[in-house]
């Protein structure tokens, strides 16, 4: 109980009080959908443990967006993530480490978890040409994925390019890229979107430190916590398409209204994710709020399947 | 932006002024949150050792920022505090993202209590950042990956309520107190210990495509200007244009050895070995009039410089004087470095005036955000403008509706490209050429270059010892 009080004094110290915490992680474990008799442990997993669970990030054929939503994270606020819930051990944007002494950082701690790590992966992997579009000290993307993510005690994709290829991988794919699963014939948990809300992200990893395994997947391998239903079923605007209340042009006065926008192009009826629950920023905004459709972006091989994005299917 | 701009000049489409200000408050906003966190967590650590910062005295340190910033946390019980908390992370045996770094070197040149100051604010700067990018979204959707943006203008008028706005309001306020109160303060302390960092690091010719219109009228109504600066001549600056720009690629994995406009452009990759006598990158190499030029925060400032624009000269004189450092010294890693801060605080100040003007226009009734058009059979375009990391343009060809021709020329392409057809070098191996480094295992040097320049990238620099000619890999993330 020493620790617990050491990380709510330092919590108050950073003017979140406990209650807020608690709070968070019931909005947490609502969101992964567990009853509320888990929030305490939840708030457990949180509560300092000794030993911080090590997670080696990889980046691969990507844009860094993942990385940049996870710095976004507001509760738990990304410097607790960092230096308080777990080890990021390698992580190319934030480690201050660079050339070999990040490489040498990267093949340590792969030595050293072996078994025990999440490896989180970020991007899509080249496989044409012996996979050459994409090296990182000489070693291929294939390479280090198929070292890396062999010894993990699970694979996390966080995006829609390391779940399932993402944009690298949209016709013509000049470059064969894959999703990791995909790339490396292994099962992945798949934390999808472009980028994906941080809570999922987050959610995920909980569900893993907590029940010491991982959720419940869908049949593209996405939690069903954050991705099973879709964003129609859940869109506050569903009763204008109910009611044929449709915008028909930006910035109308439909729009202004906010009528549904499934004649712009949305393609929330064929998207599973939790973004009208969750939204984004801290709970402030999400697309369909600021009246643009929804582009499917949690969905595998969108960029071909739900585009032209403005046009109804 | 550029791709929502390079189809609106395609289609002959002018946004209203409501959307036109929103983009510009989106782009402040982003503005404000890139360049916080480039200067604390992607370039700061190459300054600042955080291991040192467990040898401070808090009171002396809780002294210093009295002295220096107007931060709003401090005293020695919060220094304390901060240092407590890195003490145990580091107690921890568990260093996470500060593993293996280059502590200790002899290039770091802060005291202990600088070190924690800039430390505890590293820690700060992580929790503003996230509120910046909230600033975003209130009207963005989300960040990243805004998503209010459509060709004729925005999709959010739904969103320009009150509430909305202040809280847009609250958010750039609390931002720009931070940038003013601690970024600034902060940056000007580090540079007082790392003058000499003035006079390396520095480029030759310099791009802004410009950013922030002020009205319909461009580039002549861009808050930060369009111009081009050859040979460091900062007074002689000149309109630029886009139909100078080239793209060589004869010594990048791409087919053949043309040099072509981006209308003209092809992007045909053919993979081949590492071979610095001949192609050695995935970049094409950017030319402007057959020239490399840097792009960023610095180009834009002495572009703005050059032409006078009074907000920007003001802040580069008055920090100049404070440094005690020339003119010249701009054009060096740390006249980059001190170029990102002094941007954000003039594009911060201008956000509230865009704030005000949109509801002025709301407050008379005109709350149209968007104009409708129709696609054309055929046509050209090119979207310019300047983000955050620097110049950034794309080029449409448009037939039977459909894009013919794609190509875009972005910041890092520009300042991380190869050399060109005539072998010139690019702005980042220009830069690099004559850094002093101390120990050639541990080039932490290299490092405060090539992320001054906020690259886009996981790039490759290579160094190589005079001496013995054995090459180093070094490798800057």
């Amino acid at each position: 109980m020493k620790e617990e009080k050491g990380f709510y004094e330092r919590l108050a110290e950073k003017g979140v009080s406990r209650r807020d915490f608690m709070k968070y992680c019931g909005f947490l474990t609502a969101t992964m959908g567990l009853s509320s008799s888990f929030v305490p442990k939840v708030a457990e997993v949180f509560a300092a443990p000794k030993q911080r669970p090590p997670v080696v990030w990889l980046h691969f054929g990507e844009c860094t967006g993942c990385s940049e939503a996870t710095l976004r994270s507001m509760y738990p606020w990304i410097d607790q993530l960092v230096l308080e819930i777990l080890s990021i051990e390698y992580h190319e944007t934030i480690m201050a480490a660079a050339g070999h002494q990040a490489e040498d950082v990267l093949r340590s701690a792969v030595k050293k978890h072996e078994g025990n790590f999440i490896c989180v992966v970020e991007g899509a992997i080249a496989t044409k040409y012996d996979g050459a579009y994409g090296k990182i000290g000489g070693r291929t993307f294939l390479e280090i994925g198929k070292d890396v993510c062999s010894k993990a005690a699970a694979v996390v994709c966080i995006g829609n390019c390391a779940c399932f290829g993402g944009i690298q991988a949209a016709a013509p794919n000049p470059g064969g890229y894959k999703g990791v699963g995909d790339a490396l014939g292994i099962q992945t948990v798949n934390v999808s979107g472009c980028p994906p809300n941080p809570i999922n992200f987050v959610g995920t990893v909980v569900n893993y430190l907590l029940l010491g395994k991982l959720p419940e997947l869908d049949w593209a391998n996405r939690p069903l916590f954050a991705y099973g239903k879709t964003i129609h079923d859940q869109c506050p605007r569903r009763s204008h398409y109910e009611m044929d209340e449709f915008v028909e042009e930006f910035g109308s006065e439909e729009a202004a209204m906010g009528y549904c926008l499934y004649k712009m192009g949305c393609k929330g009826p064929s998207t599973y994710n939790n973004c009208p629950i969750v939204k984004f920023n801290g709970g402030t905004s999400w697309p369909i709020q600021a009246g643009h459709p929804c582009i499917g972006c949690s969905e595998p091989g969108f960029w071909d399947e739900m585009t032209p994005f403005f046009e109804s299917q | 932006m550029s791709s929502v701009r390079a189809i609106e000049n395609a289609v002959g489409v002018k946004i209203p002024a409501n959307a036109r200000i929103i983009r510009n408050m989106l782009h402040g906003a982003q503005f404000q949150h890139d360049h916080i966190v480039h200067f604390y967590h992607l370039h700061a650590l190459d300054w600042v050792d955080v291991v040192n910062a467990l040898k401070a005295d808090p009171k002396k340190t809780a002294a210093l920022s009295d002295n220096v910033s107007n931060a709003p946390w401090g005293g020695a019980n919060y220094f304390k505090n901060v240092q407590q908390r890195i003490k145990t992370f580091v107690d921890s045996g568990q260093l996470g993202p500060f593993t293996n770094a280059y502590w200790g070197h002899s290039a770091y040149k802060l005291p202990p209590e600088a070190n924690l100051m800039a430390a505890a604010h590293y820690i700060e700067a992580l929790r503003m950042q996230a509120k910046a990018a909230k600033m975003h979204a209130v009207f963005g959707a989300k960040n990243p990956h805004l998503q209010s943006l459509a060709v004729g203008g925005v999709t959010c008028v739904k969103d320009l309520t009150p509430d909305n706005i202040a809280e847009f309001l609250y958010l750039w306020k609390e931002t720009q107190d931070f940038v003013k109160n601690v970024y600034i303060p902060d940056l000007l302390a580090v540079a007082s210990f790392y003058k000499d960092w003035g006079a390396i690091g520095g480029t030759t010719n310099f791009l802004a495509w410009g950013e922030l219109p002020g009205s319909d009228q461009e580039p002549e109504s861009l808050f930060m200007p369009r111009g081009v600066i050859m040979n460091r001549d900062v007074a002689g600056v000149k309109m630029a244009e886009q139909e100078q720009v080239t793209e060589h690629v004869a010594h990048s994995w791409y087919k053949g050895e043309a040099a072509r406009h981006p209308h003209k452009g092809e992007t045909a990759p053919q993979h081949g070995e590492y071979d610095t006598s001949d192609r050695y990158s995935w970049f094409k190499a950017p030319r402007y009039d057959g020239e490399a030029c840097e792009v960023g925060p610095l180009a834009r400032v002495l572009v703005a410089y050059g032409k006078g624009k009074p907000e920007v000269k003001a802040l580069v004189d008055s920090t100049l004087k404070k440094l005690g450092i020339p003119v010249t010294a701009l054009f060096s890693t740390l006249g980059r470095t001190a170029a990102r801060g002094l941007e954000t605080v003039a594009i911060g100040d201008a956000m509230e005036g865009w704030v005000m003007e949109l509801v002025g226009n709301l407050k008379n009734g005109n709350t149209q955000t968007y104009q409708s058009w129709e696609m054309p059979d055929s046509a050209m375009g090119v979207g310019l403008n300047d983000v955050a990391r620097g110049s950034l343009g794309h080029w449409i060809e448009i037939e039977n509706k459909k894009i013919k021709n794609y190509q875009y020329v972005v910041p890092s392409t520009w300042n991380l490209g190869p050399r060109c057809r005539a072998g010139k070098l690019g702005p980042v191996e220009e830069a690099l050429i004559g850094t002093p480094i101390a120990d050639p295992k541990r080039p932490l040097e290299v490092l405060r270059t090539v992320h001054s320049f906020d690259p886009c990238i996981a790039c490759g620099v290579h160094v190589i010892d005079p001496d013995s000619n054995e090459v180093y890999k070094v490798r800057a993330i």
